[in-house]
């Protein structure tokens, strides 16, 4: 079933820059151009692309704080601008750089104050009160006001209280962002758990590739307003055409050495970098290797989804 | 469930909303107690010095604007137990609301299912009753050990006086909420809100009591909005206003407050607009 459903959705701003003294210039700048896409109930989808892609104009538009200027839009079945305030009580939103937590107050009263907000039926709101806790580790945390919590700790209280009224979609803007590694690892098993265990459908934008390898099954990478990869993590590489690079440390220095279906791309003394396809196997180019030349030592090293990506942005730019 | 019963449910649902807010406002701002009592102490200390200005003023010129030297020591006590609690300087939910415009956190406040101005009302309430008590009973004891002053012996008069300071609170929450929502479109309203304090606190009565303002000028003043902050509800607690007075008084503030709330309500529903159709 799909949850989230967009239809040729297009967002233009008009932006006014000045020409000379008093003259001012209007100018059309297409956030969104023509995105179409569904999510099915369930799924956890990473929404990436650079800065300004049109990442954030269309989460606004899914929750219902932007109107498209065109194209159908649905979430949960409603059409999230005609009617937000439905729509907020089947969504949780939480936004890395910014908080719904009551900053003077201890936590638990920002979550006293959910319950009233969104209406929970106090045993509801207690057992999903006691998870959270649980699985985020809050408990010591509870009554410290949200000033002086940490950025990590601040974090996994606003991702508590963005789904105290079981919403059906969690949308996440950089859930990760300034977090060190412990918290972060932390953040994400917990937004598994939602996913796999509640069946939260979740859609998280990033720019840390890690947390989109870890929890996401898909990936959308959007650029200039579309939509330029959707699937899979692996197909990215197929996609960017990502090469792996094999190292090998020879007996003794030599100039690069010729291996059919690899070419070199860095020699330091007796160690050579051999880049390859991603997709080809790595044993034939080895045994050809091994046969022409002494071998002491050699690693295969995997591309870096990072490096996949950016290049795919750079073509996405040229294209 | 019958429909009336279901249109109960919601609003006791939604009273209950508000009533958290508003306690959750109290004590947020009960947590800031050096500020508290920084404040406490600094009312106080002006308060004084007004008292002997006005002193002054009374001996050289005794029954000034229909005050007599006690009353006119004992307004100065209430205006300034009543400077914060009303926010003549602007301030309270301002503050909040200001940040959120600068950080963007305003968004998020959008995509909530609770009313902005409500939210906002609410929690401003929560604060007037935590600055009443605070910020208004240091000052008010001070004065009362200090100078010779003239407060009421009739609960009455005092009940008069609660129901007139949460019309002057609301009054001022109608002005302040117009103020941020200028926001929406100058993206600070901190020029605004600098204009506003200036005609805030002159036609307020917190620097004069408007009845010492000179014919024309006194008369446009007692009709205007900032007259509902301070003027009036000091002379409900000074007994100038009673019987008839008291309730054109309270209609007054009432009327006010009933004017500027919608008025808040309908430029809000432009920002939203604005914001939803433009992208802000």
């Amino acid at each position: 079933m799909a949850l989230i459903e967009l239809e040729d959705v297009r967002r233009s701003f008009t932006v006014r820059t000045r020409a000379g003294r008093l003259r001012r210039v209007k100018r059309e700048v297409r956030a969104v151009d023509g995105l179409s896409f569904t999510v099915d109930a369930g799924e956890c989808v990473g929404y990436i692309g650079p800065n300004g892609a049109g990442k954030s104009t269309t989460i606004k538009m899914l929750t219902g704080i932007l109107v498209p200027s065109s194209g159908r839009l649905r979430v949960a079945g409603v059409d999230p601008a005609r009617e937000r305030t439905r729509l907020a009580q089947r969504i949780g939103v939480v936004f890395g750089q910014r908080t719904t937590l009551w900053w003077d107050l201890p936590l638990r009263d920002s979550y006293e104050l959910a319950r009233r907000i969104y209406r929970i039926p106090d045993a509801r709101h207690r057992a999903n009160l006691d998870r959270c806790v649980e699985l985020l580790d809050l408990g010591a945390l509870l009554d410290t006001p949200v000033r002086q919590l940490s950025l990590g700790q601040r974090m996994r209280g606003d991702l508590a209280a963005a789904l105290l009224h079981d919403p059906q979609v969690l949308y996440l803007d950089e859930p990760t962002i300034g977090l060190d590694v412990v918290s972060k690892a932390k953040v994400r098993e917990f937004l598994r758990e939602v996913n796999t265990d509640r069946g939260t459908t979740v859609l998280l934008t990033t720019h840390d590739l890690t947390d989109i390898e870890q929890l996401c099954g898909r990936v959308m990478v959007i650029d200039h307003g579309r939509v330029v990869y959707d699937g899979g993590l692996g197909g990215l590489h197929a996609a960017g055409e990502s090469e792996r690079t094999l190292v090998v440390d020879l007996a003794e220095p030599r100039p690069a050495i010729e291996v059919p279906g690899a070419r070199v791309v860095r020699v330091e003394g007796p160690r050579q970098w051999l880049a390859f396809p991603a997709q080809d196997s790595a044993a034939p180019l080895l045994a050809s290797v091994a046969a022409r030349y002494p071998l002491v030592d050699l690693s295969v090293r995997e591309p870096a989804i990072e490096d996949v990506i950016a290049r795919m942005y750079a073509e996405a730019v040229i294209g | 469930m019958t429909l009336t019963a279901q249109l109960g449910a919601v609003r006791g649902g939604t009273a209950r909303l508000y009533l958290a807010v508003a306690r959750g406002a109290f004590r947020r701002y009960a947590t800031y107690r050096a500020a508290t009592l920084a404040g406490a102490f600094t009312n106080t200390v002006f308060g004084c010095i007004l008292a002997y200005t006005f002193l002054a003023l009374w001996h050289a010129r005794p029954g000034l604007g229909g005050y007599d030297t006690r009353q006119a020591v004992t307004y100065i006590w209430i205006s300034q137990a009543l400077l914060v609690t009303v926010a003549v300087w602007g301030g309270g939910f301002q503050d909040d609301v200001q940040d959120r415009f600068r950080t963007g956190d305003i968004a998020v406040d959008l995509y909530r299912p609770v009313d902005f101005q409500g939210w906002w009302l609410a929690t401003d309430l929560g604060r007037a009753g935590f600055h009443l008590l605070a910020r208004g009973a240091v000052p008010t004891l001070a004065g009362m050990v200090l100078f010779d002053t003239r407060l009421p012996a009739d609960p009455a008069v005092w009940a008069a006086f609660l129901v007139s300071v949460l019309l002057a609170v609301v009054v001022s929450f109608g002005l302040r909420f117009l103020v941020s929502l200028t926001g929406f479109w100058l993206h600070d309203s901190e020029g605004v809100r600098a204009v506003m304090l200036v005609v805030s606190m002159f036609f307020s009565g917190m620097l004069l009591p408007l009845a010492l303002f000179p014919g024309q000028l006194g008369r446009i003043a007692a009709e205007l909005p900032w007259a509902a902050l301070i003027s009036v509800p000091t002379d409900v607690l000074l007994e100038r206003r009673t019987g008839t007075a008291l309730l054109t008084g309270l209609a007054f503030q009432a009327a006010w407050a009933a004017v500027l709330l919608a008025a808040g309500r309908g430029v809000q529903l432009l920002a939203t607009r604005k914001v939803v159709v433009q992208g802000g």
